[in-house]
């Protein structure tokens, strides 16, 4: 028989939570609220004269064709991101799982680059492949090619998924190792005395058992992709070269943030906001029932 | 023995600290933006004006670079716990004026306080640009400085040019570039902050408009009209020399800086205050020169425009922290304080007096490069065009100037389609920025004087 851990009293329970909803409350949902209400007006920088406009913001959004280009390119961005990043944080736990001798040192290595703020990281790789100064612009002169993101769109693309990508891999990486980790051995004892050799291995037993594992950092790094990574881009590319890496996320810092425009960044999140909610709706209808638990 | 020792160094420590105290100065917090050796020198500066008397104690902090300054206001406001004194960059002023109760305009300031300033000492191009309609100054021209060029004098021998006479013209330029690639330079022309060197300035520089309402001078109603004939021809001759090579985009910020430092570029536009770094960088010989022109506009050269900050003074403050201020803001105005600042920054001297000291104490004989920015803005005396610019959204603005720029490198765009693009963009935003600021009050109040 099932043993339930029953309360007694009414009003425990919702003490013993209230902590954790006080904190979502007043972090996620009064500035996403705010967010909804500041999306209506029309205010100063300084916040002085406020003005209910309705739907302008919106409307304004949506009559401009360098916000409707941000959507693909945002598409773009966040695919590369969270495709690349699960692919190579897998490639990377599967090698570190398999490794003997001094495993600790390289975990920790594949781990460290999370501790790195974003704009740091952005930074970092903006130096290395700087036009004319980078060390990496450098090598690349050596083999003929002609390395300028400043005005090269798709390598300033390039450029700005691979620092969002290697800031995140630690993450991936943590998970994989450990859904790794916790596949039995003698399963893939089994199937090795049957004769599968480590590609198959891999692909029959330790890719499906890796599925909800998977699932969640596909959710997350789509997240990452979509909210977290300005800091990377505002080091870097700051949107450009002409609107090339100018991600949904980091038009509604510049405006925002940058040129004071409370009123249309706000109406930007908004729109972000139910982009992710329809994505994360998506996935758990239709990919989360693929994943074996 | 260790108590008594304890207690001399308690008393020493006091000692600094309880002498102001004691003669209860007027502490003025005063922000500014000024990081690294420009930093070094405003506390320079603000420890000679506590030293020089006892009733005002300035405290100057450094909030960070000027975006993050102005937004230190913004959220300052908000929780109305502003500072006295703020620095704000030129891109801002705008957002200032619009901000009517968070500004007490320093001539204001100063009547208030007795000690008018006379507002005809002001180099005109430097002050037009924080003055209101009737040229009353709004704030303190602090620190500012206009694009010169600069040239790598070794390079120019190399390719067999004077090196004491850099282009005078954009005509004589593709000449000299041509030379310098065919002698080996790698870049040839370079520019910092595009928007600010080849749109805003050129459009001075040729006494062609960059916005109506005199550049923004005159009101919030202003719209960009920059897609001139002048400015299609000059960024289409930039177009011709990017693909050749003679031009380099070395992005939106002042990367362009480092790479005609590292020798990499031999041309370079760049504000007169890169001066002291480039200096510092350089390891060769390098010239300043007067920034080209088109000699075919008969009105140019007219005069640069000017970059750099503003020194706000805050409402909301008591009587005698006015009085304060007054006396600090007095102080950087007078020639001998402005003259130093210009020696020892490079930032353009604010006042003709303080020019006049420099020159006669034979600094420029020793530093011409100093001279060349003064010397612009002093050329002619500032038209609607080239006194100034003041745009709502500015900071966005640029970026979408420079936005297009990149497109017409690219080559996704012609320089008309990206010209006119930037203007219908930004104008977009110029109307948000009237909305913004101009309601009720504003509005009738400027059909009621009309």
């Amino acid at each position: 028989m099932e043993k339930r851990v029953v309360f007694r009293s009414a009003w425990l329970p919702y003490l013993l939570v209230a902590p954790q909803i006080a904190i979502t409350v007043v972090f996620f949902f009064w500035p996403a609220v705010q967010a909804v209400w500041y999306s209506f007006l029309l205010q100063d920088a300084f916040g002085l004269k406020t003005q209910f406009v309705g739907l302008q913001n919106f409307v304004a959004l949506f009559n401009d064709p360098h916000y409707l280009q941000s959507f693909k390119i945002t598409a773009l961005f966040s695919v590369l991101v969270a495709g690349s990043g699960i692919v190579i944080s897998l490639l990377l736990a599967a090698m570190a799982d398999r490794v003997i001798r001094g495993a600790l040192a390289y975990k920790t290595l594949l781990i460290w680059p999370y501790a790195v703020a974003p704009a740091i990281a952005g930074v970092l790789w903006a130096f290395m492949f700087a036009p004319s100064i980078g060390i990496v612009t450098y090598a690349l002169k050596k083999m003929g090619v002609d390395w300028n993101w400043v005005v090269n769109g798709d390598q300033a693309m390039l450029l700005v998924v691979i620092a969002a990508v290697w800031n995140q891999i630690s993450y991936n990486f943590l998970f994989f190792l450990a859904g790794l980790q916790s596949i039995p051995k003698s399963l893939i004892e089994a199937a090795a005395i049957d004769g599968a050799g480590p590609v198959r291995r891999f692909g029959s037993i330790v890719l499906p058992l890796l599925s909800p594992t998977t699932f969640f950092l596909l959710v997350i790094n789509i997240v990452y992709a979509f909210f977290a990574t300005f800091g990377v881009i505002d080091a870097t590319t700051q949107g450009g070269p002409a609107g090339a890496t100018q991600i949904l996320v980091y038009k509604v810092f510049y405006d925002g943030v940058k040129a004071g425009d409370l009123g249309g960044s706000s109406a930007q999140s908004v729109v972000l906001m139910f982009i992710v909610i329809t994505l994360t709706v998506i996935q758990f209808r239709f990919i989360e029932r693929r994943v074996q638990y | 023995m260790f108590r008594i020792v304890m207690a001399l160094a308690a008393a020493l420590l006091a000692l600094p600290w309880s002498a102001p105290a004691l003669a209860k100065a007027t502490e003025i917090q005063f922000w500014h933006a000024m990081g690294g050796a420009r930093g070094a020198e405003i506390d320079a500066l603000v420890a000679r004006f506590n030293a020089a008397q006892k009733d005002v104690r300035v405290v100057a902090t450094y909030k960070g670079p000027y975006d993050v300054v102005e937004r230190a206001v913004f959220e300052a406001y908000r929780a109305k716990r502003t500072p006295h004194l703020v620095q704000v960059f030129e891109v801002g002023t705008a957002d200032m004026i619009a901000a009517r109760d968070l500004v007490k305009p320093v001539w204001r300031l100063m009547v208030d306080a007795g000690s008018p300033l006379d507002h005809g000492a002001f180099v005109p191009a430097v002050a037009a640009y924080f003055s209101d309609a009737r040229g009353r100054l709004l704030a303190l021209p602090f620190n500012t400085s206009t694009p010169v060029l600069y040239y790598n004098k070794d390079a120019f021998r190399k390719a067999r040019l004077d090196p004491e006479h850099a282009p005078k013209t954009w005509y004589e330029m593709p000449k000299a570039l041509g030379a310098l690639l065919d002698s080996g330079a790698k870049c040839a022309l370079t520019t910092t902050w595009p928007s600010w060197v080849l749109l805003e300035n050129m459009g001075a520089w040729h006494n062609q408009p960059f916005a109506t309402e005199d550049n923004g001078l005159g009101g919030t109603d202003a719209r960009l009209n920059f897609n001139t004939r002048l400015m299609v021809r000059w960024i289409s001759m930039l177009a011709s020399w990017y693909k050749s090579g003679y031009f380099t985009w070395s992005g939106r910020r002042d990367d362009a800086e480092a790479r005609f430092a590292s020798g990499e570029c031999a041309v370079l536009t760049a504000s007169s205050s890169s001066y002291a770094e480039l200096r510092r960088a350089a390891r060769f010989d390098f010239g300043v020169a007067q920034l080209p022109y088109y000699d075919d506009f008969p009105e140019a050269p007219q005069n640069t425009l000017i970059g750099g900050a503003g020194l706000w003074a805050l409402n909301g403050k008591t009587r005698s922290e006015y009085k304060a201020m007054a006396r600090f803001i007095a102080y950087l105005a007078q020639p001998e304080v402005q003259a130093q600042w210009h020696q020892t920054t490079g930032y353009v001297p604010i006042t003709k007096a303080a020019y006049m000291l420099t020159e006669k104490n034979g600094f420029y004989l020793s530093n011409p490069g100093h001279q060349v920015a003064v010397r612009q803005l002093l050329l002619r005396n500032p038209t609607r065009e080239s006194k100034g610019i003041r745009l709502g959204h500015f900071l966005a603005i640029r970026a979408i100037i420079e936005e297009e720029l990149e497109a017409v490198w690219g080559d996704r765009k012609t320089p008309l389609d990206a010209l006119n693009s930037a203007v219908a963009r930004g104008n977009a935003l110029l109307e948000e920025f009237e909305r913004a600021n101009a309601p009720a009050g504003g509005r009738a109040r400027r059909a009621k004087a009309k």
